[in-house]
């Protein structure tokens, strides 16, 4: 994991542990409430139980040598376009890879990818209220279970197209990479740090679109470094497979033990 | 955006937090980093607890704002505007982040226990 992978640091030393739980103190001894209620500090963090998903689905994948990312993105920075490329790529090389499809309703992206991929796990976030903007790692390890993990080498995590809220829940990845495209304006990384900040790996998308667009790839690549410095960067196209070599490169470089 | 699914979490913690007792109020500590919007948590905080044994408890919002440690000069700031987290005296980019990220329940205030209250009926 990057320097920026947050969560990581809060699981170490930055906040307050479970067994922290139920201490009774006085009311009166905190200020600002004069209620006559009890106090009960609790001091759980509120990602505590999705954290500890995570790392179950992290344990699975880990036993059967899967190794997972988790694929971010605005809607139509081309999350799906890329995946049918890469896992076409993939397949043919002999890497088994498994796609978990997140969307909050259709299978539309999971049937476009049901071709390429050795395996589907589709989930609708839809959930009466609307819809959940990100996927959790309660609902990855429910795609978990329809998976055959012994039969993958590398799972692919589609996650909702949304640049806030996913970049906020481990689901037990191993790494965490982001589909930017060129047409949506060099100043995202300022305006969405946290999303950019949570990667390691920033694919920018579209290249080939590069001289009808009046964008500065390198005031976006700027924009990038001043929050996610240690980002890694490839410019891709998934319409023409232009510079995917480098990327199924990083995806596929690191042997996961068995 | 996802301020639904973290009121679902709170009210995770503190049902198992509460030990049967009725919940007069949750406190949370949420870092400006979070991409929270505290009223929307507190009008989410309604609709989730809705019909369950944490009805009518309140939701109290302690938003902390982004405090980084310069590794270039050694300034600790506090960051009026967290999109980019340079260091508020030098802007240099080579910070660590203080506060800013929490997201936790710290406590609960609980209704005396011998005193039932109106949410227990």
């Amino acid at each position: 994991m990057g320097r920026f992978h947050r969560h990581d640091g809060e699981h170490d030393h930055e906040h307050p542990h479970d067994h922290e739980h139920h201490e009774h103190h006085e009311v009166g001894d905190l200020s600002g409430y004069a209620t006559g209620a009890d106090r009960v500090v609790v001091l759980e963090r509120i990602f505590t139980e999705n954290d500890r998903a995570a790392d179950a689905n992290r344990a699975a994948l880990d036993a059967a040598g899967v190794r997972c990312v988790n694929l971010m993105s605005s809607p139509g920075a081309g999350k799906t376009a890329l995946l049918e490329r890469t896992l076409a790529h993939l397949a043919a090389a002999g890497v088994r890879a498994g796609v978990v499809e997140g969307d909050i309703e259709t299978a539309l992206d999971a049937d476009r990818l049901a071709p390429h991929a050795a395996q589907v796990a589709l989930l609708n976030t839809g959930d009466g209220f609307g819809g959940e903007c990100h996927l959790d790692a309660p609902m990855v390890a429910r795609a978990l279970e329809e998976l055959d993990l012994d039969a993958l080498d590398l799972l692919l995590v589609e996650n909702v197209g949304n640049l806030v809220c996913p970049a906020e829940f481990d689901t037990g990845a191993h790494d965490r990479v982001m589909v930017y495209s060129l047409t949506e304006g060099e100043e995202k990384p300022l305006k969405y740090p946290v999303m950019f900040r949570a990667c390691e790996v920033v694919l920018v998308n579209k290249v080939d679109l590069l001289p009808y667009l009046d964008v500065d790839l390198e005031l976006f690549r700027r924009n990038l470094a001043q929050v996610n410095p240690a980002a890694t960067v490839f410019e891709v196209s998934a319409r023409t497979g232009a510079g995917l070599d480098a990327w199924h490169a990083w995806l596929t470089r690191v042997p996961v033990a068995p | 955006m996802h301020e639904l699914s973290l009121c679902h979490h709170i009210a995770g913690i503190a049902e198992r937090a509460r030990d049967g007792r009725s919940v007069i109020a949750v406190h949370v500590r949420v870092g400006q980093l979070r991409q929270v919007v505290p009223e929307t948590l507190v009008w989410c905080w309604g609709m989730v607890t809705e019909d369950t044994p944490l009805a009518g408890s309140r939701l109290e919002v302690d938003h902390v704002p982004v405090v980084v440690d310069c590794a270039s000069c050694g300034a600790t700031t506090t960051l009026a505007h967290a999109l980019v987290l340079t260091c508020g005296d030098c802007e240099s980019g080579e910070t660590s982040i203080r506060t800013g990220e929490e997201l936790l329940v710290t406590t609960l205030d609980l209704a005396p226990a011998t005193v039932p209250t109106a949410q227990e009926t």
